[in-house]
């Protein structure tokens, strides 16, 4: 293992996927010349060439669309978007082509593209800015949706979305770019799109969750559940949200009969509430409490400071769901 | 519109009065845009025929419900698809939109595969999953009818770049209705084409109508060919999308220019759907029968016909009609006799297969 940040862990797969490959190219805006709206792609104008680093204009449903277009004909396009608010402006190219023309042709075309780019509370980025959007995608069938968590499962998830023959939305998040840690040495150690991790391996409750959420919130509260209530949380990483490997989470939920799912997007129609309708379909007779659900608060995030800071997922609320559900005090 | 584009020398983009001359004006039968030998003009006009004729026993067929859903007939602008699909190459690629049954049979997909499609069934160019509005077939470069107004446009684009990256040579040719130019994607994709010198030609089937808005009151500037030098400087023209020689001669010069300097071309064909918008449209509040006429006077086999009788002999022209008859009678037998999808096609190509898919127990 080699230690870098989650940045240059994308950076890393990057590289080495557009020397193995061709036909892979990275498009988007700013990718190039300035390296990056969020510095993912430093160095590899230089390195690759502006045929392969392509800086694009504002134009997402435009360049999104090309890309879909290149990929259906063979090409490997890794398409940045600068976040995923400005993807919604590309909905109809993803929903409608990208997840699509594999179907409606009759299985003649396939859709290797990678849709990538940064989601979520970046800080006071007020509620344009802010969102958590990945339930838009998991909704759709046809396309595949991963959310990496550490540096290490960036790296590895990246290298298999770019490889995969099926549309990828890849959703990073703004404040993991510069979390540290250690990363695979081995360029084909991939991860596998549909395969969760068990982070922490515990008895008593299962926590799940995804992309920031995994650090920032899940892990730190079940530490203070194990010292402060002797509490036990199995905290599982959901990685590939579509596919969802849901017969990990069944497994856990299965031997700990209690489950807390925490989600930093909003709680109608969320990728929390299908896992937990899943869970209380499969696994309800092993059940010893109501699955607790944790989400950012329904509102347009607002930008002040202490507003945001009480609308996003807390570790003490998940310490307080945590107990509830194991009926502690 | 910028009718005087700032144009520094490099630019061979700006509009041009002389080619782009308004021919919808001229009710006439023109002289010969082009001389083409007879076993071409043969051809052309029994593609025509090919398609009108299909086209008439579809809408039949969809009268006894053996095609649903929406579907959209091509009667009237078959000089288009034929003209410019003559001046392609085989590898080269096109698009089309839900409009794209005649595209379809003169572009690889034979008339059994396409009535098969339209109902429904497992021989189908897209195995019955796709309709009447998604017709396939990638070995003959027939990347689909797409039923998003304007929506296939970028993915046009996106194959285009292909072709730019990896030097293949290759073409792309982009149908459109005339609404999908007031799409933002449009322009999007036009902008890029130009910035990148990607060989992609959009062209507009100006058939006045997007369901039942008259192209005046939808897009300002009324020479849609003029929308595009000056925003993008991508050469726009005006063909005459009732004459099948002008759409031939305007696209093959397109073609050209796309293969050889990688520049886009933007051509507005000008042409008229007979029948309604879809099959559930009577058309009759937006237009009146005169009109129709008027446009039917200037069908696009007649006018071929007129212009070279000496070609077109009536008994050519006999036996030409019986070899069409049968063609698409064997296709709706075909299509008859083919058998629905099996249900687990249901869960095939959703997705490439992969452990636990696909298969109605996956999540
Ligand atoms: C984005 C979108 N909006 C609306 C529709 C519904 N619709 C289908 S065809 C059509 C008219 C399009 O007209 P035009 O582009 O001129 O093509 P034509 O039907 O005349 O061939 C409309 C509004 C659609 N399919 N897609
Ligand atoms: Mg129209």
């Amino acid at each position: 293992m080699v230690e870098m940040s989650f940045r240059e862990a994308l950076n890393k797969a990057l590289a080495e996927e557009m020397e193995r490959d061709s036909q892979v190219f990275l498009m988007g805006e700013e990718v190039g010349q300035y390296h990056g709206a969020y510095k993912v792609s430093q160095g590899l104008l230089e390195r690759f060439g502006d045929l392969r680093v392509v800086d694009a204009p504002i134009t997402e449903a435009g360049f999104v669309g090309l890309g879909i277009g290149a990929a259906h004909v063979g090409m490997r396009p890794v398409i940045e978007v600068m976040t995923f608010n400005f993807a919604i402006l590309a909905l109809d190219q993803i929903v409608n082509n990208a997840a699509k023309l594999r179907s409606m042709s009759g299985g003649q075309f396939e859709v290797p593209i990678v849709i990538r780019g940064p989601a979520g509370a970046g800080g006071a980025l007020a509620c344009q800015h802010s969102q958590s959007l990945e339930q838009q995608y998991v909704h759709i069938p046809g396309i595949k949706v991963v959310m990496p968590s550490t540096p290490d499962t960036a790296y590895r998830l990246l290298k298999s979305a770019i490889r995969d023959p099926d549309p990828v939305i890849f959703i990073e998040s703004e404040k993991l770019y510069n979390m540290r840690g250690p990363v695979t040495e081995d360029p084909e150690n991939l991860w596998p799109i549909g395969k969760a991790d068990v982070t922490r391996p515990g008895s008593d409750v299962t926590i799940v969750t995804w992309s920031r959420m995994l650090t920032a919130v899940a892990l730190p509260a079940a530490e203070t559940l194990a010292s402060e209530d002797g509490i036990d949380c199995e905290v599982i990483d959901a990685l590939s949200l579509s596919p969802l490997d849901l017969h990990t989470i069944l497994e856990s939920v299965k031997k700990t009969n209690r489950c807390v799912i925490v989600e930093e997007g909003w709680p109608k129609v969320s990728v929390g509430s299908w896992i937990a309708a899943e869970i209380g379909l499969k696994a309800f007779d092993h059940l010893d409490a109501p699955i607790e659900r944790i989400n950012q608060k329904d509102v347009p995030l607002p930008y002040a400071f202490n507003l945001e800071e009480i609308a996003l997922p807390r570790p003490a609320d998940v310490v307080e769901a945590v107990r509830r559900v194991c009926y502690a005090k | 519109m910028a009718k005087k584009a700032k144009t520094p020398a490099d630019t061979s983009d700006a509009p041009k009065a002389a080619a782009t001359e308004s021919v919808a004006r001229n009710p006439h039968v023109p002289e010969p845009k082009v001389i083409l030998p007879d076993d071409k003009l043969i051809e052309m006009y029994r593609q025509m025929l090919l398609i009108r004729r299909f086209e008439e026993r579809c809408a039949q067929q969809y009268q006894l419900q053996k095609i649903k859903g929406f579907c959209h007939l091509y009667i009237g602008q078959e000089a288009v698809a034929v003209g410019s699909v003559a001046a392609l190459e085989p590898k080269d690629y096109i698009f089309q939109t839900y409009r794209d049954h005649g595209h379809a049979l003169i572009r690889g997909i034979s008339a059994r595969e396409t009535m098969a499609e339209l109902f429904g069934k497992a021989t189908g160019c897209s195995k019955g999953k796709g309709g009447s509005m998604h017709l396939f077939k990638a070995s003959a470069g027939m990347m689909g009818g797409n039923g998003i107004v304007g929506g296939h446009v970028p993915l046009a684009t996106g194959v285009g770049w292909k072709a730019m990256y990896n030097k293949t040579g290759e073409v792309v040719l982009c149908y459109m209705g005339e609404a999908a130019v007031n799409q933002g994607v449009f322009h999007e994709s036009l902008n890029m084409a130009s910035l990148w010198n990607l060989p992609v030609i959009y062209i507009c089937e100006n058939n006045l109508f997007g369901m039942g808005t008259a192209v005046h009151r939808a897009s300002a500037e009324k020479d849609l060919y003029m929308r595009t030098a000056g925003a993008y400087r991508i050469r726009g023209v005006r063909c005459d999308g009732m004459d099948v020689l002008d759409v031939y001669k305007t696209t093959k010069e397109a073609v050209e220019r796309a293969r050889t300097k990688g520049r886009p071309t933007f051509i507005e064909a000008v042409c008229y759907r007979y029948r309604g918008h879809s099959m559930s449209d009577p058309a009759t509040t937006y237009r009146t029968k005169d009109e129709v006429s008027i446009w039917q006077a200037k069908d696009p086999m007649v006018r071929l016909q007129e212009q070279f009788p000496g070609v077109f002999t009536e008994e050519l022209l006999g036996d030409m009609e019986k070899e069409i008859r049968e063609i698409v009678q064997d296709s709706i037998r075909f299509a008859e006799e083919s058998p629905f999808p099996d249900e687990s096609e249901l869960w095939t190509d959703v997705h490439v297969d992969y452990p636990g898919y696909p298969g109605p127990k996956a999540n």
